[in-house]
């Protein structure tokens, strides 16, 4: 089906050494392109680091790694999964395709795209540079104080850790005002806020939290280094301290992390299933009001990651957390409304699509359960709660950027991945994933704690456990048939015209991959789905709705 | 190459400017994370608040009200740069940048002053934490304002500014302002309500 549209450029440039290119370029599109590439290696770093904490706790004793080394790992792997894979690998690729989407030549401002961009290789290793200097930090992603004060945690990867974190902080802030600067100012004519792709609603409302949320935590990790470093004594009880405070800055940005991370992929999705549902999304306006409710309430929830500490208010946090499931229940039924009667196209994207909505059910129910305080007094810090962050950020989040890496890699490179190959990787990773993860349910409910790195070998657990590391490593192993797919997609894929899945949204007007600023010409904007009307001039508008 | 000019939307507020104004938004919130760790600490803390015991009471004489009012004013005479500017005065706009320039340096110096006769550090307690951190992270921010201000005197002195061309000169007399507005709050919470 590969297809041109009438509106292709022709390519154009001029040549210089490919290495200078990349290391100087202010192109979107590359950008784009190094933020993807630069979270994958942080990704493969941090998959490779669960394998070190699930092959400790595939049976009970201790075996492979010591104590210290196994915080370490779960510490590193959540924070450079989180910081340095889910949230950037999504700036990549909104990086790429958002000015496409709304028509523009580019970024706002590209050249400080180009300085947030670098700044996150930087704070990544100065993060991992701890390793080098006696000790990576091991006090939990969620670094709570006094955990992570000098007294439990001493040594220099800490406060490498804290820099690190700063420098990718400060990095997304200003990729932040970015993204907002351009998708304010940089649409083309008629492309009105209503008229702008599902995606870039999501990157919006994602890089508004990222604006707002970020900053706190960046004055968090400050009173943490000036505690650490200078004698302060912001989180010390013993001189007037508060260790609860950490817990209420980390959680007013962590909880709207939670969405900065998940709402690019329902984004994805959105794109995803009108495409190959041949249909148009169902209810696009309730979903834009959703998207921005759920980004509204996500900053009045904070608490509900802090209950057991009992100095918060467990009605108000309760209710307020039970009240997002219902935009993101609205989510949920425009899909399956969109997927009603489509003629369905199971592509490798496609399949990847379906599956971030099904884990991410999963993942919204045990996350509602644990919202009901007097569940969470039982389950917290269980692996119920493990369970329940991999639904959301594995099953969903990451689902979804590997949804959008099959759905965009032919605009990327002008060549389709082999779906054969995708089929499989998808099927692995879904068996994989499910298997590491469900029996973490109950391995919680259970009483398992997380981040232990032992067990009693009559606690009734290793059974689980055992299933969980070996899911663990199916999920490793679906990375081969990606990984192969893409190498030899590179060298001499199959090559497909600018549209191969007859999409809606300009992005597929120009050419595959798209040329310095993007468009030559810009078909009319009169719906939210400007290339489909393209493709069907003469047939009736089937989305008036858009068409006021 | 061939194509079109790059789309741009005419009109309304220029790309700078809402960059900048977002950017400040930003700040909005990292200051407000500090003020929150004030008022927590003030909150949860169970002795008299304030300097350590042993160290002088604040007082907002000699230093801290005098260079209160030498910030508002700076920001009277950024205003009046950008005001010149607009009537294509480029002459009174490089007076009044070296103006705001040197008040907020004087701004700095005070503030350094200041610290030398306090008689507590950052390490004495709870309260010489958030003092520090509050005021050390509003100067760090005044100084990054004035390399902002040194920046645009240079561009000024090389006339590169023109009544309807001087979209920087707006975008960091925003950031002033703020810089300005956010010392109000500091100088009220600590000095005044004490
Ligand atoms: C390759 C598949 C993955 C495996 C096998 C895996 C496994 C694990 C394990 C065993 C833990 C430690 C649990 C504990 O002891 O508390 C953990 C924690 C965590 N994982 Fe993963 N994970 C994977 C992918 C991901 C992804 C894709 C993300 C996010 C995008 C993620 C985010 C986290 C976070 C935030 C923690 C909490 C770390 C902490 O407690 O400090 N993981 N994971
Ligand atoms: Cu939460």
């Amino acid at each position: 089906m590969a297809t041109t549209t009438t509106l292709a450029p022709g390519t154009t440039g001029y040549e210089r050494s490919w290495v200078l290119d990349w290391l100087t370029t202010v192109d979107h599109k590359k950008i784009g392109v190094l933020y993807i590439v630069n979270a994958f290696a942080f990704f493969f770093f941090a998959g490779l680091l669960a394998l070190v904490v699930r092959t400790e706790l595939a049976v009970p004793g201790l075996q492979f790694v010591d104590q210290s080394t196994f915080n370490q790992a779960f510490t590193m792997h959540g924070t450079l999964m989180i910081f340095l894979f889910i949230v950037p690998v999504f700036s990549g690729f909104a990086n790429y395709v958002v000015p496409l989407m709304l028509g523009a030549p580019d970024m706002a401002f590209p050249r400080i795209n180009a300085l947030s961009f670098w700044m996150l290789p930087l704070g990544g290793l100065l993060i991992v540079s701890g390793y080098l200097v006696g000790g990576a930090a091991a006090g939990g992603w969620t670094g709570y104080a006094p955990l992570t004060g000098v007294q439990f945690s001493p040594g220099d990867g800490t406060d490498l850790w804290i820099m690190g974190l700063a420098v990718v902080g400060t990095a997304s802030i200003l990729g932040s005002v970015n993204f907002l600067t351009t998708i304010f100012k940089m649409r083309a004519p008629g492309m009105t806020l209503y008229r702008m792709p599902i995606f870039v609603w999501t990157v919006m409302v994602t890089q508004a939290l990222i604006l707002l949320a970020t900053p706190v935590i960046t004055a968090a990790l400050i009173a943490l280094f000036i505690d650490r470093n200078y004698g302060g004594s912001f989180f010390d009880p013993s001189v007037g301290g508060d260790p609860i405070l950490w817990q209420h800055l980390f959680w007013f940005f962590g909880h709207p992390e939670v969405y900065i991370v998940i709402l690019p992929a329902l984004g994805v999705v959105s794109e995803i299933l009108p495409v190959f549902s041949r249909k148009p999304l169902f209810g696009y306006r309730a979903f834009v009001w959703a998207t921005i409710a759920i980004g509204l309430l996500s900053f009045s929830v904070w608490a509900h990651h802090m209950f057991t500490t009992g100095v918060v208010f467990l009605p108000f946090f309760t209710f307020m957390t039970a009240l997002i499931a219902i935009p993101t229940g609205v989510k949920m039924f425009n899909w399956l409304a969109t997927l009603w009667r489509g003629s369905l196209v199971f592509t490798t994207a496609m399949l990847f699509a379906l599956g971030v909505i099904s884990m991410f059910l999963i993942g919204g129910i045990s996350g509602v359960m644990l919202a009901a305080a007097p569940v969470d007094f039982h389950l917290q810090d269980t692996y119920f709660v493990v369970a329940h962050l991999h639904y959301v950020f594995f099953g969903g989040a990451a689902m979804g950027v590997f949804a959008s890496a099959y759905y965009w890699f032919p605009k990327m490179t002008g060549r389709r991945l082999n779906e054969t190959l995708g089929k499989i990787h998808f099927g692995m990773l879904l068996v994989g994933f499910n298997a590491a993860f469900f029996v973490q349910h109950s391995l919680g409910i259970q009483g398992m704690p997380r981040r232990i790195a032992d067990y009693a070998a009559d606690a009734g657990w290793t059974e689980m456990n055992l299933i969980s590391t070996a899911g663990a490593f199916l999920i490793a192993f679906s990375m081969v048939p990606f990984v192969v797919n893409v190498v030899t997609t590179l060298l001499n894929g199959e090559k497909v015209g600018d549209d191969p899945w007859e999409g809606n949204t300009l992005e597929w007007a120009t050419t595959s991959p798209p040329p310095t600023y993007n468009f030559d010409r810009l078909p009319p904007i009169r719906s939210e789905r400007p290339v489909f009307d393209l493709r069907h001039k003469h047939e009736p508008n089937l989305h008036p709705e858009a068409n006021p | 190459m061939s194509a079109q000019a790059p789309t741009r939307r005419q009109g309304g507020f220029p790309i700078p400017l809402v960059g900048m104004l977002l950017f400040i938004s930003s700040e909005v919130m990292f200051f407000g994370g500090l003020f929150a760790t004030y008022f927590s600490a003030r909150a949860s803390f169970a002795g008299a608040w304030g300097p350590p015991p042993g160290a002088p009471e604040l007082e907002i004489l000699p230093v801290p009200l005098p260079i209160t009012l030498i910030l508002l004013t700076s920001s009277i005479t950024m205003h009046w740069a950008v005001r010149a500017i607009g009537r294509g005065d480029s002459g009174r706009l490089r007076l009044w940048l070296v103006v705001t320039l040197g008040l907020g340096l004087v701004f700095l110096a005070g503030q350094i002053y200041d610290y030398t006769t306090l008689g507590f550090g950052i390490s004495d307690g709870v309260y010489g934490t958030v003092f520090y951190t509050l005021t050390g992270f509003h100067g760090a921010h005044v100084f990054g304002g004035v390399v902002g201000l040194s920046i645009l005197t240079a561009r000024a002195g090389q006339g590169q500014f023109s009544a309807r061309n001087h979209v920087a000169v707006e975008a960091v007399s925003y950031y002033w302002h703020f810089v300005d507005v956010v010392w109000v709050a500091l100088f009220t919470t600590l000095y005044l309500l004490g």
